[in-house]
């Protein structure tokens, strides 16, 4: 078992024709993923990668039964490939594009509210489920199948968790990849409900970072619904405030909402266990299962 | 990208919202100039992205021509916070009864724009927010809609603003978030809206801060970017030409990495195992050589470094590109600047070690030790450095 993806997943990817699109689509159809079809506005016809390509994600639901997308569209047009694929429909959208304007994402969040699509990112690695599908650009070498379920705003600061994981065997249900944005469709509550609800999910680790309120509003989550034992991380507890880190997301204000420090309290709070290396993450795990 | 006060200022004055009558100056007789041509008095403020410059000594005022040439003499060239003033704004000094808050922002947890409007203008409003958040009325707005007439009325009315000049502000308000909207703003403030004796609303300062990822949509703005000078320390003007995501700090051990959180979870460690931080640099996914190379540079142009780990793991950057990059990087020089500590890990990470010229750096396997071991190199040049 696992979440939001697995073998019986039919993807069509946006934006299959440019360099990132074509590239990662083989490496997932090498992964495993089945991947039905690509969709790019005048490419209809084409083929890449040994798949089918339609003019639009519409087509490609219908002529493919594709219920899955993953959206390499470059940033001025991502917002726009994102409302094609709610429309669709499909069950869940990926989308991996970096530098989606913020104000795209705050009318997208409004569309993605009302449709019952899971959308996950923008800016994120993607989604995998261990030895059945990967959507996005991790690395599935790493991965191994099992019952801890991953969830992460960095891609990079997920493969060494697993990485720690996975050298233990410790093997991992599904990792999500949500993406460091500001705005961002899945969240952390959103993940550890599909987590908790997931009967072959025995654990959840959860890696946060500094800036907004997610992983509080996480820890109150996990404090009152979630019955599966979770452990967290937090980056970023040497940021300064005002300054962005890489992520776009990643900021403490000026006034000092967002430090690493509010974050681990709350989730210690809640009864989470936070390690202070990832290799402290992978030991609390192993106490846990 | 935030733009200057001058250049807001000018982005809401061609938007009709009211501004003192302004000149910018370069020059002690150029700021005169525009003194004489405004009339006295008038606030000579420096146009420097720094918070709190009127505290700093940043803006002054003047009554006549030998106090405007002093008070231009003082803020041209001086050193606010690390900036150095290279313009001022002369500005009709505005005789206020009363100074409000108006401004748009992104509430990140809401997902949607929030208008705000507080009659404790003036001041901090991050400190209004924690000590008297209901001074602040807030407004969220439906970006599938836009503001709607009444939501500007209603954030202005439930703030308490003087029914006298609640017409004029609600005005404001509405043109304020239309730019925010326009123009992918980020923030928009004006703190304070002065209100006069007649009644009449003036924009006394102008903040405008713009999303960077939407920067391709608007060449006004990228003009402006242009004109208004780069403003960081060398370091940053380095890392923004090498197009890293970089932020200096205060210590002695220089990070470099791939991907902002794993970069930062380097950064907490070498805290956890007792160092203190140079800098954060993250090359970005997909580095190649050269952009490796570049990274190494960076960090050894920081005087502060006394070692230097990288912590790669590959995803889509690739491990053998990693250690071509660092190879690169060090054979140009007779003797390595700063020791040198590798890990590397993920995608194509054998490839990687191998092609590594472990003479010039040191390896080591898991994260943990590599930033133990760059503490423990810096530690040993911060001591030598001091016995020398």
């Amino acid at each position: 078992m696992s979440v939001l993806v697995d073998e019986d997943t039919r993807v069509v990817v946006q934006g299959i024709t440019g360099g990132e699109g074509n590239f990662h689509t083989e490496q997932m159809i090498e992964y495993g993923t089945n991947v039905v079809a690509g969709a790019v506005p005048g490419k209809g016809g084409q083929e890449v990668a040994g798949v089918p390509v339609y003019d639009t994600v519409e087509q490609a639901a219908v002529e493919e039964d594709a219920d899955a997308s993953v959206v390499f569209v470059p940033p001025a047009f991502a917002a726009d490939a994102i409302f094609e694929a709610l429309d669709a429909p499909v069950d869940v959208v990926v989308a991996i594009t970096e530098g989606v304007p913020v104000q795209d994402m705050a009318r997208v969040k409004r569309a993605e509210q009302e449709s019952d699509t899971y959308l996950v990112g923008p800016n994120c690695p993607g989604v995998i489920t261990p030895g059945e599908a990967k959507l996005g650009i991790l690395p599935g070498n790493i991965f191994s199948s099992g019952n801890v379920g991953l969830v992460s705003r960095s891609g990079t600061l997920t493969y060494q968790v697993v990485d720690n994981l996975t050298e233990r065997g410790i093997g991992q249900s599904t990792a999500i990849g949500i993406g460091g944005d500001p705005i961002i469709g899945t969240d952390f509550v959103d993940a550890l409900q599909v987590f908790d609800e997931d009967p072959d999910t025995d654990a959840i680790v959860m890696c946060g970072e500094i800036g907004g309120e997610d992983e509080e509003e996480a820890a109150a989550y996990i404090d009152e619904h979630v019955d599966t034992p979770v452990v967290g991380f937090i980056a970023g507890r040497t940021a300064p405030p005002g300054k962005r880190m890489g992520h776009a997301g990643a900021i403490v204000s000026g006034s000092g909402t967002g430090t690493a420090e509010s974050k681990i309290d709350a989730l210690r709070d809640a009864g989470v266990p936070v390690g202070d290396t990832p290799e402290e993450v992978a030991d609390e795990v192993e106490d846990l299962l | 990208m935030r733009l200057h006060e001058y250049q807001a200022k000018q982005v809401f004055a061609d938007a009709e919202i009211p501004t003192p009558a302004s000149g910018l100056a370069a020059t002690v007789d150029e700021a005169v100039a525009a003194a004489e041509e405004i009339g006295y008095p008038v606030a000579i403020k420096a146009q420097v992205h720094v918070g709190g410059r009127g505290k700093a000594g940043g803006i002054l005022l003047a009554d006549d021509e030998s106090e405007a040439r002093e008070a231009a003499t003082d803020i041209l060239g001086m050193d606010l916070k690390g900036f150095t003033v290279e313009r001022v704004l002369v500005e009709e000094a505005v005789d206020f009864e009363n100074e409000l808050y108006v401004g748009v922002t992104m509430d990140r947890g809401e997902g949607k724009p929030v208008a705000m409007v507080s009659t404790k203008g003036g001041v901090n409003i991050e400190e209004v927010a924690e000590e008297d958040p209901d001074a602040i009325a807030r407004e969220h707005i439906d970006p599938a809609f836009g503001m709607h007439p009444y939501q500007a009325r209603k954030a202005v009315y439930d703030a308490g603003v003087d029914s006298a000049v609640a017409r004029d502000v609600s005005s404001v308000l509405t043109t304020l978030y239309q730019l925010w909207d326009e123009k992918d703003g980020s923030d928009a403030e004006i703190n304070p809206l002065m209100i006069t004796g007649d009644d009449e609303v003036v924009a006394a300062d102008a903040v405008l801060n713009v999303d960077d990822d939407a920067l391709f949509r608007h060449p006004d703005l990228q003009e402006m970017e242009e004109e208004g000078g780069f403003g960081g320390d060398e370091l940053e003007r380095k890392a923004d030409e090498y197009d890293f995501d970089y932020v200096r700090l205060s210590g002695n051990v220089g990070i470099i990495g791939n991907g902002a959180g794993l970069v930062m979870t380097t950064l907490d460690l070498v805290d956890h195992y007792g160092g203190s931080p140079a800098n954060f640099l993250d090359v970005g996914g997909g580095a190649k050589a050269q952009r490796i190379a570049n990274a190494l540079d960076m960090v050894f142009s920081d005087e502060n470094v006394d070692s230097v780990v990288f912590n790669i793991f590959g995803g889509i950057t690739r491990g053998d590109e990693v250690a071509k990059g660092i190879n690169q990087a060090l054979e140009q020089f007779d003797e390595i600047p700063k020791p040198v500590v590798v890990r590397l890990a993920g995608t194509n990470a054998a490839e990687g070690m191998e092609i590594l010229n472990e003479d010039l750096v040191t390896v080591e396997q898991t994260l943990e030790s590599a930033v133990q071991r760059a503490v423990e190199y810096a530690d040993d040049v911060a001591g030598e450095e001091v016995d020398a």
